[in-house]
């Protein structure tokens, strides 16, 4: 008898669906799950919904084109992506860049960061189901977007840097705008922070929840929050410097835990670290173009020459048309740069033509979403979300 | 140990594996036979470097090299921060090389893209199928002879007529 009931107690594992619409999915990624009542027994992500084609595109596209194509990558935030190709290009080429282009592009990178990393703890937070600190944060982030707009033109769409410089300068008045916005974050972060730190229920559905130990983190390939949260002292804009990181002063954050409340804290204290180099940015702001001799013949002339001058629409057409452009020469670059979820590098092969034989994109996104597999093994269906939250997985991202 | 006394032992230890060593832009760019891959960057890994950053190929049909394919493997060192460019060349005709899964396990899913774009095979990987292309896919988009709009795969796609009042469109 006692037997019998026992027998009619166990369940079949069941396959469940997690996507690809799905509101937790933040992009269009599916995730299949054996369920053996509500634990998690075995995971197997789906991805390429997308068919993006970057990379593809980008043997087709000439050097300044490519970085349209970035934008759509991490679009959360599509200014480090510009970044971090422009760099690869001008290391390719070997073009020196004006002290002013690099204390811009680290402000904008840096904006972005702050953005990317409030928009993340928020999301993470409106899956668990607290939606206050979404507020409180889509507001933020809407307002960096408005300096965005601002400088480039757009929001979303960037494509602030060409190759050896800048599309154009800040306008007036932008540093009283980002200084304004700074002292915002300040207090947005501070606001989050007292919602949700010592909150009970956040507490109990983030700590030693998705545990990434440190050996997985190398062997995994991690960067980025998700490494220095399991107690990896790297990051790429102190190890490595580039574009004049290392005329800034600030601290790496790192945590020793390796789960997602652990990777909530890096994200709080990289936020404020990255207002502290937008104020720096500002204090030291250089003199200067923003853009390379236009004699060397890499760079594009600035729109309103090529509008109103003769010689400017002649410049214009012997960098971008067919028969013609811009000639790097002959080798392959790869730069890796500190992008808000990792390192984000682009590796160019050239060979000596107009557009690129090979770009690669190193996809943070991608190579952090891989561990998700071994991270949701064991736990609760309802841990899933907050574990593929902490990812900051960007769909955009994980395809080629 | 600095990166050139790192270099030349992996040289003396692989003599007859490494078929060049070239610098491009102050990075050091190893370039070996794609069958020994696994033992040079387990020996790689033994002298420090123990991050493997990305896995990606470029097809040398137009570029020229040693073969046709190479796999390219970007290393990098935490402890003295420096970084290696090892690439591993495989014929057109077998394209298949040792996987390095067993050494890191960011292998895994990098692998398996190559394998989805390039079509070049990892013996030795635990689950080499498609990652980002369905299963019955034909054909590897990143080689070079793949044209860019693809091989009219769409045409073949089935089209639902289901739900549509065709009486409105004629209209």
């Amino acid at each position: 008898m006692n037997n019998a009931s026992d027998e009619a107690v166990k369940t079949e594992r069941m396959v469940l669906n997690f996507g690809p619409q799905h509101p937790a999915t933040h992009g269009t990624l599916r995730i299949s799950m054996e369920l053996e009542g509500e634990t998690i027994v075995k995971g197997t992500p789906e991805i390429g919904y997308l068919h993006s084609g970057f990379e593809k595109l980008g043997e087709y596209l000439d050097y300044n084109q490519y970085i349209t194509i970035t934008d759509r990558m991490n679009y959360f935030s599509p200014l480090c992506n510009n970044v971090a190709y422009a760099l690869a290009a001008e290391k390719l080429i070997g073009l020196e860049i004006s002290k002013r282009t690099e204390y811009i592009r680290v402000l904008m990178c840096e904006l972005s960061r702050i953005a990317d990393h409030v928009l993340n703890v928020v999301m993470l937070a409106v899956d668990l189901g607290a939606i206050t600190p979404f507020f409180y944060g889509f507001k933020l982030r809407e307002d960096i977007y408005d300096l965005f707009e601002l400088a480039t033109g757009t929001r979303l769409t960037t494509s602030y840097t060409l190759v050896g410089g800048l599309m154009r300068d800040i306008p007036e008045g932008f540093d009283k705008a980002v200084l304004k916005v700074l002292d915002n974050v300040d207090e947005v972060s501070k606001d989050i922070e007292t919602l949700l730190n010592k909150n009970r229920i956040w507490q109990d559905r983030t700590k030693d929840i998705g545990v990434v130990s440190k050996d997985d983190a190398i062997s995994y390939g991690l960067s980025g929050p998700m490494a220095r949260a399991s107690g990896i002292d790297w990051d790429i804009r102190v190890n490595e410097p580039y574009s004049r990181y290392d005329e800034f002063d600030f601290d790496v954050a790192i945590a020793l835990n390796g789960d997602v409340f652990d990777r909530y804290l890096v994200r709080m204290e990289e936020i404020r670290q990255s207002v502290k180099i937008c104020r720096q940015v500002l204090d030291n702001m250089p003199e200067g173009d923003v853009m390379i001799d236009p004699d060397l013949g890499y760079s594009l002339p600035p729109k309103d020459e090529v509008y109103n001058s003769i010689e400017g629409l002649i410049y214009h057409f012997e960098i971008t048309m067919r028969n013609r452009g811009m000639t790097p020469p002959v080798g392959e670059a790869y730069v890796p740069t500190e992008s808000p979820n990792g390192e984000l590098g682009f590796y160019i092969v050239s060979d000596g033509g107009r557009s690129p034989y090979r770009v690669r994109t190193r996809p943070p996104s991608l190579i952090n979403y891989s561990i998700f597999p071994k991270l949701i093994e064991g736990h609760m269906l309802s841990d899933a979300p907050a574990i593929l939250g902490s990812i900051n997985i960007i769909a955009g991202e994980l395809d080629r | 140990m600095s990166l050139d006394n790192t270099i030349s032992l992996i040289k003396e230890e692989f003599l007859d594996k490494i078929l060049d060593h070239t610098k491009y832009a102050e990075e050091n760019i190893l370039h070996i036979k794609g069958n020994s891959v696994l033992h040079v960057l387990s020996s790689l890994q033994n002298n420090g470097f123990n991050f493997l950053v990305d896995i990606t190929a470029i097809d040398n049909l137009s570029l020229g090299g040693f073969e046709r394919y190479c796999v390219v493997y970007h290393l990098l060192s935490h402890e003295t921060v420096e970084r290696v460019t090892v690439k591993a060349y495989v014929p057109d005709d077998k394209a298949s090389l040792p996987s390095v899964e067993s050494l890191w396990k960011t292998a895994d899913w990098q692998e398996r893209e190559i394998y989805d774009l390039f079509g070049i095979l990892f013996t030795g990987h635990p689950n080499l199928t498609r990652i980002m292309n369905p299963d019955d896919y034909k054909g590897h988009p990143l080689r070079k002879d793949y044209p860019r709009l693809g091989n009219r795969e769409r045409d073949n796609f089935p089209k639902v007529t289901r739900g549509i009042n065709k009486d409105y469109f004629n209209e």
